[in-house]
């Protein structure tokens, strides 16, 4: 009795240390700082198609990246996923990812869109825009980013947190461009046309602008997308701005090779497939983003908000100058 | 009851019931000023319900509770404890385990400005002789100078009246004797008007001027304890006061009564008409034993006192007594021992 | 009686205390394993001064670092606050109080302990922001000019981790007036207090440890917190951590400041245990069960108005929301994965909760049996980890594993010429020690407390009637402890059932619970399609403390 009983016990001692789940048995395995339910499905299609089981874990960036720091030459992943290029171009800085040599995906991906050194790629495309109330504003009075800082959007504009990678990515594209002194000043006259402090996410600021909080705001185009379905009378529109001089701030979703990888070429080959026209759309209508390959049209419900030229700087300066960034939003006092 | 200036509590037609059920009955008593009262009774009898009533935490159901003359109590009325000025001595002294001694006792005090405040918080506790440990806390000291600091705590504020909940029953025999002269002395050094609730007779004799005997949440008999040990107002408060046995006879005459003792004389506590079957009380202290004595009883259990023995004793007439014997003389339950009574005062109750 | 100081207990304290030397007793090795694996993330943390990242804390200091003080001064003050008078007020009602409802009051005021503080953030942000239905209403009323306090303040912060952490104050004081009885309140009435004069003097200080221990969880949660505070988008200590680590992909600046909060932390806790060093809390005479007092005239009625609008507020509102929610994307979420992600969470917070209570109870005896500094710091080591960021913690715990795993592998491969796979990562075992670290305080502060109230003589008495060692633990200290342990379990398994960094960063591939769940739909701030998952373990956060609260009833 006494003995069956620390039989059992000893037996659910060694079942903890088990290691479960499915990756055993999977031939690539990725780390994503997407959200599973944008890369699952994927997965899946990409298994039925080759038959190559896919195992993989999400966390944010940071986790991932530090996990594969510690992991070093005897990590499982193969792939890493994430979301904006600074956290991919932080990835390939701190010698996470290795080089990919592919025609495919030269061909694919365009070249702002990619690391110069073929250590990322992106894979989706989203605008970082002007948001504005058809209601009280009319777009003829919208022009550019910058001049959102003019007196006429004295407290009526509404900004996402400095603290979200997509306002640090936006804010080092804009010191790539101007510099840092005039960038500055930019973000110094948002602050002071600010309608209400800073918001957590875009769709509250975009709730906020239908509300009456303020009339114009900077987001992410799925997220409008995300709303409008929600709400197909929302009377709020996207407006792209700087089409006369650089043109919209786009950032991407994308991946790359993780440098200890244990299955490299399955994880290019994936990586190649991701690109295609096939996979494409399956990727970025998920969230309603722009594919990036140049032949894949986007989803109608996408493609409606118009065309706009992109702005076509490398976004590997966003990941370089995010730090940069960072500070000069904090000095600026941008919450 | 005539008013008095001296009356410092004064309960009048107290009743009180909990689910229906009387607690206390009809209360009535008085305390002067200075005096010691005392409560006793079984638990159970309702006599700590009478102090939480005078204290304030239980409402009145009929009757009135006066101090110095003001209606604390009365039914639908209750004036809040904090404004009674009565102290309480509590059964678990209720000492706040978080505060030092010395904040115990100032605890009442906090009215008071600090350069008045410590001289009386010292003298409250030279009272009770604990000077010396002011800085400890309730845990650190031992339990009868635990129930010192409940005094000096209860003493400190001055209260018109001091309750005493049971107030030495957490403490052992010898402990318990010197503690309870040793409150006396203190209230009467204070000249403290003081109730206090105990199931002990011997305390109650040992510290109070006037004893209230509880039954059923009745006052029997309130009296000094002289008087209750010597006249007590019906048998069971006879037998509950002192070891009392109530043994048959009957009166022969205006001073004489014929019992399983003998003819026994004296003077009656009251007439009865000759031949009427009466109950005579009988004390340890009233039946000595003598070898040769012209009676003999049957040694029904014997209980060891040291310097004496108290033995259980049945008389030839079936009744059953009890006799308090020098120690040195050893005797055995079965044996049979010669004794002679030795009564003056007849203590008798009609047998119904 | 406690009993006075007793000479032959204190010499012995002194023996023991110079064995220690020699050889410390298998109750402090247990407590010293324990604060060891606590000690080994907070060492990572410690070691990144090895490089300290002056060039950050100097940017933090020209800009943003008073703010942050300042800010998680106001949070840390106005939540400690909170907490108070929510909890020590409604568990006083409960606990020592009579009034109509309070039966189900005194359970249902527990509840929203199975509310993450994300999750009522986000809710009182739709509600009640400019764009929320009850300011649009407003408007719709009263004009577009109606003003309505902004939520998204200091005030709206407090306001809100105050109601969703009130309950590990209630819990634990509720412990004590319930059995403190009314003998204190009336000691001080007859000497003169009225009765809130003798609440504040007496009763509360009675209750310290009790509430002691419940504020130490809600303020290391609230130093913790990061899902509330960034769904305010208020600039804490917490946030700059966050700011260090994924903005500036500076770890070591980020474990730099989390190791003041420790240090915070670790003073706070001190602060508290030496002020009432001396003191005790109980007469040590277990009275009869208290009476309550019976609340008369409108002051029950006011109290059980109080009480039921707390209830409300911080828990029926959102819940309701989150049910509106939950209808709205049922299709579209619900699938059979749910069922799996359910038991995950169960499983978790079901082993997570007796490890861990059964730790608390090893370490709340190691600080019992051994009265001495050593044991007292090891026990106070080893409930550290509460009060560090989640994700913090998490990446100081994987990074010694990794190495640990590496060391593995590298080794089978030298001496044995075999590869093998990481052992430890993405095991049980792994995900319950790295708990284990994070929770250990929730564990230990409620038995801790209930441990004050087995005395010396109750082990004496014990002894004499023949019961030892285990004997004695079974038949006497276990069902003196049973409420205690019963808290424990249950604040163990709600907070593992709500935790995310670590689920994230130690949990086996494709292995996700409601917790990961949530943090995958709201990552991106789809906070509705969260209701579902977040529905469903607040639901089974509930299971628990209703059987708590049941048998505390008894």
């Amino acid at each position: 009795m006494q003995n069956l009983r620390k039989k059992i016990i000893l037996l659910l001692l060694l079942l903890t240390t088990v290691p479960l789940g499915q990756a055993l048995a999977a031939e690539l395995v990725v780390y994503s700082a997407r959200n599973e339910q944008l890369i699952k499905p994927l997965f899946d299609a990409y298994s039925r198609e080759t038959g190559t089981e896919i195992a993989f874990v999400t966390d944010k960036e940071g986790p991932l990246l530090q996990r594969l720091k510690s992991e070093g030459a005897n990590t499982r992943a193969d792939l890493l996923i994430t979301v904006d290029a600074g956290n991919l171009w932080h990835a390939a800085d701190a010698g996470l990812l290795q080089p990919v040599e592919s025609a495919t995906l030269e061909k694919n991906v365009p070249a702002h869109l990619r690391d110069p050194q073929n250590r990322w790629f992106g894979l989706s495309l989203r605008a970082r825009t002007i948001v504005y109330s058809t209601e009280r504003v009319k777009p003829q009075q919208l022009s550019t980013y910058e001049a959102l800082g003019d007196a006429a959007w004295n407290k009526r504009l509404l900004m996402r947190t400095s603290k979200k990678v997509y306002n640090q990515s936006l804010v080092a594209m804009l010191i790539a461009e101007h510099g840092e002194e005039q960038a500055e000043q930019v973000v110094r006259s948002w602050v002071a046309n600010l309608a209400a402090d800073p918001f957590s996410n875009d769709t509250n600021v975009m709730e906020a602008i239908a509300a009456g909080q303020g009339d114009v705001g900077i987001v992410n185009t799925y997220y409008f997308g995300r709303l409008l379905r929600k709400n197909p009378d929302l009377k709020l529109a996207l407006y792209w701005p700087n089409q006369d001089s650089s043109g919209v701030h786009v950032n991407v979703s994308g991946a790359g090779v993780v440098r200890h990888a244990k299955n490299r070429d399955e994880a290019v080959r994936f990586l190649e497939w991701l690109s295609s026209e096939q996979a494409q759309n399956l990727f970025a209508d998920a969230n309603l983003e722009y594919p990036v390959n140049p032949r894949v049209p986007a989803n109608p419900e996408v493609a409606a908000w118009g065309d706009f030229k992109q702005s076509t700087l490398n976004l590997a300066k966003a990941g370089e100058l995010q730090t940069t960034a960072i500070r000069l939003m904090d000095r600026a006092d941008y919450r | 009851m005539t008013e008095n200036i001296d009356v410092v509590l004064e309960l009048a037609d107290v009743s009180q019931a909990y689910d229906g059920q009387l607690v206390v009955r009809n209360l009535s008593l008085s305390l002067r000023q200075g005096e010691i009262g005392c409560l006793l009774g079984a638990s159970g009898c309702g006599k700590t319900t009478v102090l939480r009533i005078i204290a304030g935490f239980e409402p009145v159901l009929c009757g009135t509770v006066r101090l110095k003359g003001v209606t604390v109590s009365s039914p639908g009325f209750s004036l809040p404890p904090a404004r009674r000025k009565v102290g309480m001595v509590f059964q678990d002294y209720a000492l706040f385990p978080h505060l030092t001694i010395f904040d115990n006792v100032g605890f009442g005090l906090r009215t008071l400005e600090r350069a008045q405040r410590t001289p009386r918080i010292h003298q409250a506790l030279e009272l009770v002789g604990l000077f010396a440990e002011h800085g400890k806390y309730p845990h650190e000291i031992s339990g009868g100078q635990q129930q010192r600091v409940a005094l000096a705590r209860a003493l400190a504020p001055r209260p018109q009246l001091l309750l005493l909940d049971e107030p030495f029953s957490n403490l052992d025999v010898t402990l318990r004797e010197r503690l309870s002269m040793e409150v006396r002395d203190i209230l009467k050094e204070n000249g403290t008007t003081a109730l206090f609730v105990t199931h002990n007779q011997h305390e109650a004799f040992a510290v109070a001027d006037r004893i209230g005997v509880m039954h059923n949440g009745e006052i029997q008999q309130w009296d000094s304890g002289h008087n209750l040990y010597h006249r007590p107002l019906n048998p069971r408060i006879a037998e509950f006061v002192g070891e009392g046995s109530l043994i048959r006879g009957v009166v022969k005459d205006r001073q004489r009564v014929e019992t399983g003792l003998g003819l026994l004389q004296g003077r009656f506590n009251s007439a009865f008409p000759a031949g009427s079957p009466v109950k005579l009380l009988i004390r340890p202290e009233d039946i000595l034993h003598t070898e040769d004595g012209p009676l003999s009883a049957e040694v029904l259990r014997r209980n060891f006192r040291g310097a004496s023995v108290l033995y259980s004793l049945r008389l030839d007439s079936g009744d059953r007594i009890q006799a308090l014997v020098p120690s040195h003389c050893q005797h055995q339950p079965g044996e049979r021992i010669g004794i002679r009574p030795d009564v003056r005062e007849l203590v008798m109750f009609p047998e119904h | 009686m406690t009993g006075g100081p007793h000479p032959q207990r204190r010499a012995a304290a002194t023996t023991a205390a110079l064995r220690l030397f020699r050889k410390p007793s298998g109750w402090q090795l247990a407590a010293g394993l324990v604060a060891a694996l606590v000690l080994v993330p907070l060492s990572v943390l410690l070691l990144a001064w090895l490089e300290p990242a002056w060039e950050i804390w100097r940017h933090l200091r020209q800009t943003l670092l008073s703010r942050l003080l300042l800010n998680s001064l106001m949070l840390v003050a106005g939540v400690g606050g909170g907490t108070l008078l929510l909890g020590v007020s409604l568990a006083w009602l409960t606990g020592a109080c009579d009034f109509p409802g309070r039966r189900l009051l005194s359970w249902t005021l527990l509840l929203p302990l199975a509310m993450p503080t994300y999750v009522l953030a986000f809710v009182f942000l739709g509600l009640f922001d400019f764009s929320g239905p009850v300011q649009s209403q407003l408007r719709d009323w009263f004009g577009a000019g109606v003003r309505f306090p902004d939520i998204r303040s200091t005030a709206g912060v407090i306001l809100v981790m105050s109601l969703a952490l009130y309950p590990y104050v209630y819990l634990l004081a509720r412990n004590a007036f319930q059995t403190q009885g009314k003998r204190g309140l009336e000691a001080a009435e007859i000497l003169g207090c009225s009765p809130l004069g003798g609440f504040f003097r007496v009763v509360l200080p009675m209750a310290r440890p009790w509430i002691a221990g419940g504020l130490t969880l809600a303020l290391m949660e609230t130093m913790a917190d990061f899902g509330a505070v960034s769904i305010f988008n208020y600039d804490t200590f917490t946030t700059a951590i966050y700011k260090a680590w994924f903005g500036f992909f500076s770890l070591p600046a980020a474990a730099q400041l989390s190791s003041l909060l420790v240090v915070l932390v670790f003073v706070f806790i001190a602060v508290e245990q030496r002020m009432r060093s001396r003191m005790r809390f109980s007469q040590g005479r277990p009275t009869a069960r208290a009476e309550r007092i019976e609340l008369r005239g409108w002051s029950r009625y006011l109290a059980a108005g109080y009480a039921f609008g707390v209830l409300l507020i911080a828990f029926l509102l959102p819940v309701l929301q989150l049910l509106f929610w939950t209808l709205d994307i049922f299709h579209e979420e619900f699938d059979s994965r749910y069922l799996q992600l359910l038991g995950h969470s169960l499983g978790l917070g079901l082993a997570a909760a007796l490890l861990i209570s059964a730790v608390a109870l090893l370490l709340a005896y190691a600080g019992r049996r051994h009265r001495d500094r050593l044991t007292g710091l090891l026990v106070r080591v080893a409930t550290l980890g509460y009060a560090l960021p989640g994700t913090v913690l998490a990446v100081g715990i994987f990074i010694p594993l990794a190495g640990l795993d590496n060391l593995l592998i590298d080794g089978a491969r030298h001496l044995f010429g075999l590869e093998i796979r990481p052992l430890l990562q993405g095991t049980i075992a792994v995900m319950l020690i790295a708990y284990l670290v994070r929770f250990m305080a929730a564990g230990y502060k409620p038995i801790d407390s209930a441990m004050h109230r087995v005395t010396d003589t109750i082990d004496e008495a014990s002894r004499l009637m023949g019961l030892r060692g285990l004997q004695l633990l079974t038949r006497v200290h276990l069902p003196m402890l049973r409420g205690g342990i019963f808290t424990a379990l249950t604040l163990v398994f709600v907070d593992v059932m709500k935790e995310m960094p670590i689920t994230l960063m130690t949990r086996p591939f494709g292995w996700d619970t409601l917790a990961v769940k949530i943090f995958e739909l709201t990552s991106e701030g789809e906070w509705e399609r969260a209701a579902l998952p977040a529905l469903t373990l607040l639901l089974s956060g509930l299971i628990p403390i209703i059987v708590l609260m049941r048998n505390s009833e008894q």
